[in-house]
């Protein structure tokens, strides 16, 4: 059955949005920096040890510069001696031996810290992610798409955990490599130093807008290529229509036209990427060509030594690969504002379905579960077209109460309204006099089983689905249930028993045995009040008969719903309800809707006597 | 933001034995593999064929561009010594100065050629080797694709072809390092083979502290990678399976499980950035020691004259230069290590024989009369287990057979033989007289379609769903299908009507409209037979009624051979045959074969809506006592 979207987002209520255009958003980064900030000590040691390592760095230039200056002093015909020029060469040698290592140390520790930082703040938003996700109502499942909600989980974290390091690092690192780099050749000389800074501007807006570019497009190509795995997906998944169509042709044309679309934005990725690797290169080339250039014409006019435009030579190398890597922080920005919105919009959710205040456990004394006037719509369904309207019923235990309807009729959602997956929009649902909205979720839902409709099934051995409600359980209990649900004895004829792996990797079961397990999980838990939910569409009969019978001790104490559109799955109930439109129609036992003539009736005569006058 | 996590578990309960989140298998099989394999290479080289005159340029302009980078240190050498020391400006202005920009130049347009080529040549081969993959899968008996997981072809569709992406793209840059790093050796050495042979020293101690660090580093970096993807899949499984764990309790079970696994991959994080990082102050180090040693020896060989002093300065360039391509080199044998492993998953594909080819001389009949033939048929899926034996039977043009038996009577392999997904072990099939290996597969998909018991619906719009491969049908003919199935009205209330895309194979359709959408497809599709399973389970009265409808317009006027699970479905079939371990046991009409009490009957009068209701036991004791009789 499908549900039209509601929303049960709180807090304003609003849709998720969709991914927008890359825009640094202050708050977000200010959010994202406020969590660095929870390791105050890290921060200060990363910003401190990154400062270090750039001016080591910047005094390396320095330290060449003088190195070839004293081995070419003798030459020039300077005062020093031999000697004393050595001892100075071998200083030289020593503190850029000395400059290159502190450097390399300092480098590593703020390397490390800042990404020592952002692994803290993923592993802190992944668990507040995975708690959010936990806590968040059906409602807000029905309205995403889980695979934005995943991407949210793994890319968009990524994106805020990676701020820190390649962003706020790298931006003190740049600000100090180039502002104190430039002050100290731009005072040393200003035209060289100038020069030397030329290629800076340029490459630095070519690689942050290249950056942010090829951002977009990656985004695209990836769209595009999974355009194209869908295409191979549903080939192989539809195999057997493909081949009965004789359409292999046509699915290479369809092959065709989605990776030519993938290669024409690959192709034009490279090509924004080569333009702009190549020019930033170039222009840094045609820098140095021009520091040379002008540098020999100084050095040759005597205005400087060889050992300074050798320094100037030296510095641009330091710096070409940080400017170079500008783009990366520009993106890291980018990045974490749009991820860290995404992510923060979930987290900043407030689940509808929460317990109130001070909300008491249950208290089941005699177990007895009551709808009173449930009106029900799914929040933003379209008009405001209630599913359920004044729905009344009471079970109690050893009672089996039998639902029924045509598809859509809103026979599901009565499942889903008693442990509260959904609040209710008017009247009220109570067990035992106790309203179920004022009373704890986790003892609610302890004493309510629901058999959903689709079973999911853990990547976990059997004994760990059954056990899903309660890990603690022990073997023989697990067994039990096993056998009631009848699985035991296929599960037992399985190689490794109770320990087969099942869910996506493990050994695949059949729509039946999904729904056999799934009872067999519910029923481990022995509720108060046992809820199948057309559970048993996939079983035959027979089992289903079998799975009764075998219930029928254990229901003594327990209040049983049934909701099927298979009549011989309720016909025994003590009452059954026929639902359409979200209203009962009819109510009674399985005589008395036969007697009765109508709609049950009808439905009963479709189902269990094939009839003779269909054909017309 | 807090953690506002309210774990529901107990606290002073111990870890729950029975709980775990996320798939607790491993990951990465590939990390230990041959990091080369000539048969893997070899046959990735065919691909790289037809390129084979670009990557020949990209070749020779990665040469030039490593030349040019090479000769700019030579170049700032020759203006130190030739014209800055010498004070000579005409040199520097006539000669270093144009050089230098014709150098850069050079440099630059190799560089622009080198990238462009390899990385489109790269996608290009890319497609190349997927297209041929999924070319090769269609053309693959079924077979093979019942046996392999979507899932699984897939991941070879996609990694390990990215995967050999990554390989060819890297490898050409490989041979631009290697050439980097020979270049700066061969011009240190021409310079001065001493002074050279003096600061090449410390390559070597580089190569080895590599050497040791990379098992230790690639295992931490393996583990990160492991328990960031095992960390994810548990978040996958927290969200897909959100119904069940809100509705058992176990959102405080599993929030403390799944604190384990992103601790895990936290501490697995901080483990591979120390490890990456460790080398940062290693290089360093080295780079420093070589420009000392550049210093300290080239400084006193410039002052006893001995050395340029041009050339000392050409060798603190070069020093800065050559780790990065030994960096870039030892992070190749990763690369290799997966692209072998990736390429012999992705040529097994290319090497699945094609068990079910066209003859070269296949008919391909614009017409047949819709008649369809078994002789003699046997056929099964694994040797000695026969499924099919000895089955014969004629359906004339226009009737409608229904095929009813119990679960693993061989009706479904019948219907998947009149379409040749398999070829039969003995006898013959043929359909409108001729052999069904005789003709294109191409055309007996033309004459012969197909209805499956699970409708599969492709992303696209309605109409184009219901086109699908047909060509050539108008607007009108579509609606004129949909009507007869009585499609129509439900399609024009969809939002955007024929035009409504449907999500996630149509997940936005009950199954029923997917069944209608599925019967349309077929009469579309307008072939003389129709093969037919029908749906069993899950489908509730009223749109069954639904479907019996379309089923009768489906078929009217061709030939059908119908798997049927409805008891209204097999009563209007022309002729019903009754198969049992894979033979026929009986054959008439509804009123012939209820009157010959056997099997049939016997189904048919347990008043059971479905023959798929009818319990294993029951179809047991009727058929010994069947066969007692």
């Amino acid at each position: 059955m499908r549900r039209d979207a509601a929303s049960q987002v709180g807090g304003g209520g609003g849709v998720l949005s969709t991914d927008g255009a890359p825009v640094v958003a202050a708050g977000t980064l200010l959010r994202i920096i406020r969590l660095a900030l929870k390791h105050p000590w890290r921060v200060v040691t990363a910003f401190l040890t990154t400062i270090i390592a750039a001016n080591f760095q910047l005094l390396i230039p320095q330290f060449l510069g003088q190195a070839v200056d004293h081995a070419h002093g003798l030459l020039v015909g300077g005062g020093a001696s031999v000697d004393e020029a050595q001892a100075a060469l071998l200083a030289a040698a020593l503190m850029l031996l000395g400059a290159s290592v502190l450097r390399g140390i300092f480098t590593m520790l703020h390397n490390y810290i800042g990404e020592s930082v952002g692994h803290m703040i993923g592993y802190g938003l992944r668990l507040a992610y995975y708690e959010k996700l936990q806590r968040l109502s059906f409602g807000f499942y029905d309205r995403v798409h889980t695979g934005d909600l995943i991407t949210r989980g793994l890319l968009d974290l990524e994106g805020v955990r990676m701020f820190f390091s390649a962003g706020l690092v790298r931006l003190v690192l740049l600000a100090n490599l180039i502002g104190i780099g430039s002050a100290l050749v731009i005072s040393s000389d200003t035209v060289l130093g100038l020069l030397s800074l030329s290629f800076v501007p340029f490459v630095a807006w070519r690689s942050s807008v290249a950056r942010l570019k090829l951002r977009r497009m990656w985004r695209l190509l990836q769209e595009r290529l999974s355009e194209l795995s869908l295409v191979m997906d549903e080939n192989m998944g539809g195999i057997r229509v493909v081949r009965a169509f004789a359409a292999q042709g046509y699915e290479m044309g369809k092959f065709d036209t989605a990776s030519d679309r993938a290669l024409d934005m690959a192709n034009q990725r490279i090509g924004v990427r080569v333009r702009n690797t190549t020019a930033m290169t170039f222009a840094y080339f045609i820098a140095m060509g021009l520091v040379l250039w002008f540098g020999g014409l100084k050095v040759i006019d005597g205005q400087i030594s060889v050992g300074k435009l050798a320094e100037f030579l030296a510095f641009m190398t330091i710096l070409q690969m940080p400017v170079r890597q500008l783009g990366m922080m520009v993106n890291a920005f980018a990045r974490a504002s749009t991820c860290g919105a995404r992510l923060f919009e979930v987290l900043d959710l407030v689940p509808t379905i929460r317990d109130a205040p001070d909300a008491p456990d249950l208290k089941v004394k005699e177990g007895v579960l009551r709808f009173e006037d449930v009106d029900f719509a799914y929040r933003d369904a379209a008009s405001d077209e209630r599913v359920l309207r004044g729905v009344n019923f009471e079970v109690g235990p050893g009672r089996v109460l039998g639902i029924v309807g045509p598809p859509g009729s809103g026979k599901s959602t009565i499942a889903h309204l008693i442990p509260r997956f959904y609040d209710i929009g008017g009247g009220r649902i109570t067990i035992d006099g106790q309203d179920i909205r004022d009373v704890t979720l986790e003892s609610l839902r302890r004493v309510v089983g629901v058999v959903q409709q689709d079973t999911f099934m853990f990547t976990a051995s059997i004994e760990n689905n059954v056990a899903y409600g309660d890990p603690w359980a022990d073997g023989e209990r697990i067994a039990r249930a096993n056998r009631a649900a009848q699985l035991h004895d296929y599960v037992s004829r399985l190689p490794a028993g109770y320990e087969s792996l099942v869910g996506e990797r493990g050994v695949s079961l059949s729509g039946g045995q999904r729904q056999r397990l799934s009872i067999a999980r519910s029923i481990m838990l022995n509720p108060s009040f046992l809820v199948f939910d057309d559970s048993t569409a996939a079983i035959d009969a027979a089992t289903e008969q079998r799975i009764r019978a075998a219930l029928k001790d254990s229901t003594r104490d327990r209040a049983t719903i049934i909701i099927s559109h298979r009549l011989s799955s309720l016909m025994h109930a003590d009452e059954i309800l026929f639902i359409e439109n979200g209203s009962v129609v009819e109510r009674g036992t399985h005589a008395d809707l036969v007697a009765a003539g109508s709609r049950y009736s009808e439905l009963y005569a479709l189902q269990l006597k094939p009839a003779d006058d269909e054909e017309g | 933001m807090a953690l506002g996590c309210q774990t529901t578990a107990n606290p002073a309960r111990e870890r729950p034995p029975r709980a775990v989140v996320g798939s607790q298998v491993g990951h990465d099989e590939q990390m230990f593999g041959a990091a080369f394999d000539g048969r893997v290479v070899r046959r990735f080289l065919s691909f790289l064929e037809p390129y084979r005159r670009r990557l020949a340029v990209a070749v020779g302009s990665v040469l030039v561009y490593t030349a040019s980078q090479v000769a700019i240190p030579l170049v700032i050498r020759h203006a130190i010594d030739k014209a800055l020391i010498a004070g000579i400006s005409s040199e520097l202005m006539e000669f270093v100065v144009p050089v230098f920009f014709a150098v850069i130049l050079i440099n630059y347009l190799t560089n622009v050629l080198q990238e462009i080529i390899v990385g489109r040549v790269a996608e290009r081969v890319l497609i190349d080797l997927r297209r041929a993959m999924f070319e090769h899968l269609q053309r693959v008996g079924l077979s093979f694709m019942d046996k392999t997981e979507v899932g699984r072809m897939m991941s070879r569709l996609q990694g390990d072809v990215n995967a050999m992406q990554e390989f060819l793209e890297n490898s050409v840059f490989a041979v631009g390092d290697f050439v980097l790093l020979i270049g700066i050796m061969a011009v240190l050495l021409a310079l001065d083979w001493q002074l050279g042979l003096l600061t090449l020293s410390v390559v070597p101690i580089l190569f080895f502290v590599r050497i040791v660090w990379l098992p230790y580093a690639r295992k931490s970096f393996v583990r990160a990678r492991e328990t960031v993807s095992t960390a994810n899949g548990a978040l996958a499984e927290a969200i897909h399976g959100i119904r069940t764990v809100q509705g058992m309790n176990r959102e405080g079970v599993n929030f403390d499980l799944y604190d384990e696994k992103a601790t895990d991959n936290m501490r697995a994080n901080l483990s591979s950035s120390k490890f990456a990082q460790v080398m940062v102050p290693i290089v360093d180090a080295l780079t420093g020691g070589a420009m000392a040693i550049v210093i300290v020896v080239g400084g006193s060989m410039v002052l006893s004259q001995r050395l340029d002093l041009g050339v000392m300065v050409a060798f603190l360039f070069y020093v800065q230069r050559f780790f990065d391509p030994i960096r870039s080199l030892t992070m190749q044998y990763s690369v290799m290590q997966r692209a072998m492993a990736s390429g012999q998953r992705a040529f097994e594909v290319l090497d699945v024989p094609l068990d079910i080819k066209d003859k070269p001389d296949a008919q391909a009949p614009a017409e047949i009369d819709g008649s369809v033939e078994f002789r003699n048929v046997t056929f099964g899926y694994v040797p000695d287990q026969p499924v099919l034996k000895n089955v014969s039977f004629r359906i004339e043009p226009g009737e409608t057979v229904a095929l009813v038996g119990p679960t693993g009577s061989g009706k479904t392999s019948t219907t998947s033989l009149a379409h040749r997904f398999y070829d039969v072990w003995e006898g013959q099939i043929l359909v409108g007289g001729i052999d069904v290996r005789d003709m294109t597969q191409a055309s007996l998909g033309r004459h012969v379609a197909m209805v499956l018991q699970e409708p599969f619906l492709f992303t696209g719009t309605v109409l184009e769903n219901i086109l699908y491969r047909t060509t050539g049908a108008t607007r009108a003919g579509v609606e004129a299908a949909t009507r007869a199935v009585g499609a129509h009205d439900f399609i024009l209330r969809l939002p955007q009507g024929y035009d409504t895309p449907l999500e996630q194979r149509g997940s936005n359709l009950s199954l029923g409209q997917r069944q209608l959408l599925s019967f349309a497809r077929a009469i579309v599709a307008d072939a003389r037979v129709l093969i037919l399973d029908e749906a069993t389970a899950n489908i509730d009265s009223y749109t069954e009624m639904l479907i019996q409808r379309a089923l009768a317009r489906l078929l009217e006027g061709r030939t059908g051979l119908v798997i049927a699970h409805r008891l209204a479905t097999v009563r209007t079939a022309d002729r019903i045959i009754v198969l049992q371990d894979g033979e026929i046991i009986e054959t008439g009409t509804h009123d012939q074969l209820f009157a010959q009490c056997g099997l049939y009957a016997k189904l048919y009068s347990m008043n059971y809506s479905s023959f798929d209701d009818v319990p294993d036991e029951l179809v047991c004791q009727v058929l010994s006592s069947a066969s007692a009789t």
